[in-house]
Order: C-alpha cells, then structure tokens, then sequence
C-alpha cells in the first residue's frame, strides 16, 4: 500500500513540526547553560534526547494509527509524540516542567504521557515492549478495536523485555507492532558490536513476520508498517518492523559523539529535506502550498513555545500530588 | 579535631571523585589480571560518567568490555566470572537501571556465597551513580541505597569526596564480596553537571591505600547537634553546619561513608555527645537509611536524645521533573538547618 498524496503532505508536515519542535529546544535548551555547561541549568534542564534525522520512522508508522490505537515510546519520544497527534502545546509545557504540561511538570521529556492519544514513554530501555503489548492484550480481553505499537532503538533489542515479551506476543496472537530504530548506535555502542542477529531477524525465531526497512525514506517505511499494522488488525499477531534511520546529532545535547568519524558523520543524510524535494518534483505539493504548510507549522511550534515560556511553574508541593490514585 | 587524611605529602594532588576512583581501579588492573570491567559504553566512551576513562587504551577490549543493554545478562555473566576466580568490576551508570537486572544482584550475586555454604565467593565490585538535582526526573534521579541496603549479602559504600572516593574502590576492589561503590553525581565531578563541588575535591595521595568498611568520618565536630549523612548529604550538612555556626549552633558533621557495614558506635557517639540529631538523605524516607539510623539509638540508648531526632529525606514521591517540585523532594543545607533549630527549640509545654 503506497501513500496517498494526502498521507504523504501529513507525513512531511509532521516530520518538520517535530525537526521545527526540536530545533526550536536545542536553542532554548543552551539559554543558563553557558559558559559552564551545567545540565541542570537553563529554562530546559535534565538530559534531552532529540529526535533529529529519525522523523520518518515515527511519521511513516503512525499514519495507520486511529484513535483505538495505542503508542509506547522511549527516551527519544518526540518525534513519535508528534505524529502520534500528542498535544503540542501541553508537550511544550511538560518538556519546560510547568503547571500546564501534560502531566503538571512531573514527568518532564522523557515522561510524556497523553491519554487522549494513548501514548506512553518511558526511560529506561525496551519498557515500552511490556506495557506496550498488555495494551494491546487489553484489547484483545476487552473485545475492543485497536492494536498497540511500541517503539524502541536498536539497542533496546538486547533488553530481556524484547524477547520476553516477543514471545508472549507472538504465543498470544497481540495485536502489537514492536518498532525498532536502528539508528546504528546505543550511545557509543554500534549495532554491530552489541547484536549478532539483527533484530527483524529475530523474528524467525517468535514465528513472526520481521522486515527490515533501509533508506529512512518515509514512503517505504509507509508501505512496510501497512503490512505490520494490517497483521496486527487481523488478529494474526504481531511483527517486528525494524527500520534503518539516522541520528543526527549525539545521544544527548552535550554529547559531542566523539565516538564517531568524521567521515560518517559528514556522509549522513537529512531525510527531510530530501522528502521535501521529492514531493515538490512529484508535484504532490507546489512550491507556494508547501511554503504555506511550512509557516504553518513553523507558527504551531512557535506557539507552542509560548505557550510552554508563558505558562507558570507548578507550586513545589504539587509534587506531594498524584502518587497514587 | 576532624578527622585529617594520611598520607598526604608530597605525591598528593587535588582530584575530582571521578578521577580519584578511577586511579584505584587501574591500580588494580595494573597488579591483578583478573581484575576486568564490563558495562555500557565504558570502552569508547570511557563511561557517561568518565569513570573507565583511559582504561581501553590502557587494558584493551578483553579487560574494558562494552556490553549491549542487557543488565541481567552481564551482571549474571561477572557474577559467574567472580565465582571462577576473575575479579570483575560493573558499571551500572544510573541505579534506576537496576530495576531491570536487580533479580541477579538479590538473588544470586548476594546470596551465592551463603546459599552455597561459602564455597563459592563473589568477589564483583559495581560502580554506580545516584541522585538527582539536575532535572532528570523519576527514572534518573533515584538513590535506591536503601533498598540496596535491605539485602543482606552486599556491602555498600557512599564516598564523600575524592579521598574516600579512592580508598573505598580499593578496599572494594580488595574484598571477595560484592561490594557497591556508589557516587552521587552531583558531587562525582562530571563535566556535564557545572563545576566540582568544592569540599568534594580532595587531597588524594598517588600511592594507594584502603579505608576500613564501617568506619564513618567525622567532618566537623560540634557540640548542639549531631547533623549525619552520606554523600551529597554530607556537603549539604557541611554547609547547614556554616549557616548555624553563624547563629551560635555548633553542629557536628557526621558522615556514614559506608552504609553496609554502618558505623553504629560512630553515631551513638555523636549523639550521646550533642543530644540532638537530624538525618538527611536524598533516598526515600520510609523504611530508609534515615530510619535504620534512628533505630541504633532507639535500640541502644534512646535516653540520649534531649529532643525528638528528625529526619530529612525525600517524603516518598518518585523524583518530580519540574525545577520548583524536585527542589522540595530533594533536601538542601536550609532544611537541615530548619531541621536542626527544631531539635533546639525548647519542648512545647
Ligand atoms: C535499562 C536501561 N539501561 C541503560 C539505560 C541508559 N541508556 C539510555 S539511552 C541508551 C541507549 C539506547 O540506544 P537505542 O536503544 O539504540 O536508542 P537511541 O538512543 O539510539 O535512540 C542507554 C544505554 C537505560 N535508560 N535503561
Ligand atoms: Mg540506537
């Protein structure tokens, strides 16, 4: 199944709402954190990890999802976030810890939660695959439409939670998509030098379809989610989807990723202004619509910013709130 | 007078933790080949905290071994080696990870040398980093000593500054226990976390040496109250020490630096001297280090507290994100002063 032009305009405007989101925090994210680099410092303290040069995987997965559907993410949610349709002002407000973002400054950007779209994140590695896939067994108690997906990196893959909760998956027949980002890197380490079989692979062994998309190209990333997504809703169980993308920048703002050469560093490519030139040469969009769409979105982000600056801090003892129901 | 370091003549320099504790684990390396450290991005990177910086050039990748995410596998794995005569040493970065593999470190690692009757020992050292104040919400700002310390089996040690830091990874290093070295990092000396504390800095002799398991340092002595801590709690406690000083409070300065073993006799005392005591700890408060603190007294001599004792922990909310909201998790110099004129002020009648 191949994109429609309407899916493809909603895959690259939501690819540069989250580049547009993120550059607009790695600017703020510099502001009390100079000379001295302090990561508690600054509007935007803790560790960040941006979603730069991995749009597509989220943009080219979420463009089957409905309302029934659910998303887990990681610790490098935003891009997933965003096309996952979460909030943008109230993720803003959360990433900048204030009253108004989407958990009340609790959960900050690694934390971002949003049950209007039922998204999830978490930190610590591969914890998407769990809760991810009771979701999705939820549905299938619950008689309910709706499946689950559940993003990791590649290595999140060598997370005992990957292959124990693969198996139940695959036993059970969940309706789960286990997405996989390889970006090539967990920090310093490669791919390479952390997995023998790459992770699609694996696949085999939970009799399951796994397929591996090269390129970082939102379209075939598209068409290959079609088939994950569709086995899920069939009832036939789940898939492991790997996808082949970039990260842009280092694992964090301050990683300097001095752990990588030169020459692949310079030899990456940005997916999205690729995308842009192939929808402006296909004329999917022309040149003064995508310059509308891109204001557009530009405004969107900026708003959201605002909005997050703007709003006020939570009172310190509302964190005494909320720890249990 | 408190407590001086020895050995601080002419080979001694002014180190950061981090860079004091790494000298004791190449020290080792260099003497004993069956010493090796495995962990997360420790090889190329030298370690998110900089803690194996060097070593890979030094040692090569049979000794400095990047592993993949699997906790439970590589934990399990120097546990194994520890049993057939290697000495490993773990890196677990941030002690929130230990969720995922804590099953291997309880049930296995600690329990292994009693469950078999001491025929098997494990002697596996594991460095980790805790704490928060830098923003890193509830998944990073963790401090789980307490929970570490309810198993019995593992040793637990706390340094407060770069002496510590040094002596307590050799006697670590050195002991055929599992043993955890554990540094908050807002004191370790991290590039990314701002400029090294001060009093966290120290005079670190190049030659080595070992500090005894259970022996607390006394950092400032004092007469009005006894103010104990750990780690980072020791620098806030110095500093409410400063500010009470500056009241007419003499405050003395009791840091646990090993919380498995635990310095009782240090605490009662110090206690017995001052009359008065608050404990502070950036871990959770219920059922916590605090506690087992209160209880040496409660058990041994409640009758030397002239005042109910309190204490300053986080009152049991996973660590919030927002700035204002982790500011009143976490405890600092001005609630342990708060906390300490309270012991002072005379019984309401
Ligand atoms: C259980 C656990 N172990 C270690 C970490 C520390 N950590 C955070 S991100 C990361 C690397 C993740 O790599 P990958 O899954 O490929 O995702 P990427 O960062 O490349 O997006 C590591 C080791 C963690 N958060 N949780
Ligand atoms: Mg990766």
């Amino acid at each position: 199944m191949k994109p429609t032009p309407k899916q493809r305009i909603w895959m690259y405007e939501a690819m540069l709402k989250s580049r547009l989101f993120d550059d607009a925090l790695f600017e703020a994210y510099w502001e009390g954190k100079k000379p001295v680099f302090h990561m508690g410092k600054g509007p935007l303290p803790g560790e960040m990890h941006q979603s730069f040069g991995q749009e597509p995987t989220a943009v080219g997965v979420c463009a089957h999802l409905g309302p029934d559907d659910a998303v887990g993410a990681g610790h490098r949610p935003h891009h997933v976030a965003i096309a996952r349709g979460v909030n943008l002002n109230r993720m803003a407000a959360e990433v900048f810890g204030k009253k108004t973002g989407l958990s009340g400054g609790r959960g900050g950007h690694m934390h971002l939660y949003d049950t209007n779209v039922n998204f999830f994140c978490s930190g610590i590695i591969a914890e998407g695959m769990g809760p991810g896939a009771g979701i999705a067994l939820a549905r299938k108690m619950q008689k309910k439409p709706g499946i689950a997906v559940a993003y990791n990196g590649d290595g999140a893959v060598n997370q005992g939670a990957f292959h124990e909760v693969m198996n139940m998956a695959a036993l059970w027949k969940l309706p789960f998509v286990c997405v996989i980002e390889d970006n090539n890197y967990a920090v310093s380490v490669t791919t390479r030098e952390s997995t023998v079989v790459p992770a699609w692979k694996r696949a085999a062994g939970y009799n399951c379809p796994g397929e591996y998309v090269e390129g970082n190209d939102p379209d075939l990333i598209f068409e290959a989610a079609a088939r994950a997504v569709q086995h899920a809703r069939a009832g036939n169980g789940p898939s492991i989807l790997e996808i082949q993308t970039e990260r842009l920048h280092g694992h964090f703002i301050g990683d300097s990723a001095g752990y990588r050469s030169k020459d692949e560093v310079a030899g990456q490519k940005d997916p999205i202004p690729a995308y842009r030139t192939r929808l402006l040469d296909e004329k999917v969009l022309a040149t003064p619509a995508m310059e509308a769409l891109e204001a557009k979105v530009q405004q969107e982000v900026d708003e959201a910013l605002k909005f997050a600056r703007d709003s006020e801090y939570p009172a310190a003892d509302e964190a005494l709130e909320r720890v249990y129901a | 007078m408190a407590q001086q370091a020895p050995g601080t003549g002419g080979s001694a320099r002014t180190l950061t933790m981090a860079r004091a504790g790494r000298e004791a684990v190449i020290a080792e390396m260099r003497k004993d080949p069956n010493i090796f450290v495995i962990g997360e991005d420790i090889a190329k990177l030298g370690g998110v905290f900089g803690t194996t910086v060097g070593m890979a050039e030094e040692f090569g990748a049979q000794r400095v071994i990047d592993t993949p995410i699997s906790e439970t596998g590589f934990i399990g794995i120097a546990t194994g080696a520890a049993m057939a005569g290697m000495r490993p040493v773990v890196e677990i970065a941030f002690v929130d990870f230990i969720g995922v593999c804590f099953n291997q470190i309880f049930n296995f690692a600690a329990k292994t040398h009693y469950m078999s009757g001491g025929q098997f020992k494990v002697p596996l050292t594991m460095m980790i980093g805790y704490g928060g104040g830098y923003n890193d919400a509830a998944q990073h700002s963790q401090c789980l000593i307490g929970t570490l310390a309810h198993v019995p089996g593992i040793r637990i040690v706390t340094p407060a500054d770069a002496y510590d830091a040094k002596g307590l990874m050799h006697t670590c290093l050195r002991d055929d226990n599992l043993t955890i070295w554990m540094v908050h990092k807002a004191i370790w000396g991290l590039g990314w976390l701002g400029t090294a504390i001060k009093t966290a800095m120290a005079t670190v002799p190049e030659e080595e040496y070992t500090i005894p398991l259970g022996q607390a340092r006394i950092w400032r002595e004092g007469t009005d109250v006894t103010l104990v801590g750990y780690g980072i709690t020791v620098h806030h406690s110095l500093q409410a020490a400063e500010k009470l000083a500056a009241e007419g409070i003499s405050a003395e300065v009791l840091d646990l630096r090993t919380i498995v073993p635990l310095d009782r006799e240090a605490i009662m005392r110090s206690v017995s001297k001052t009359g008065r005591l608050v404990v502070a700890d950036e871990d959770y408060l219920n059922c916590g280090v605090t506690a087992e603190v209160l209880a040496t007294i409660a058990e041994r001599n409640p009758k030397i507290l002239k005042a109910p004792a309190v204490r300053v922990a986080n009152p049991d909310i996973p660590v919030p994100f927002s700035r204002p909201m982790e500011n009143f998790a976490l405890p600092d110099a001005d609630k342990i002063v708060a906390a300490a004129k309270s012991t002072l002020r005379p019984a309401a009648a």
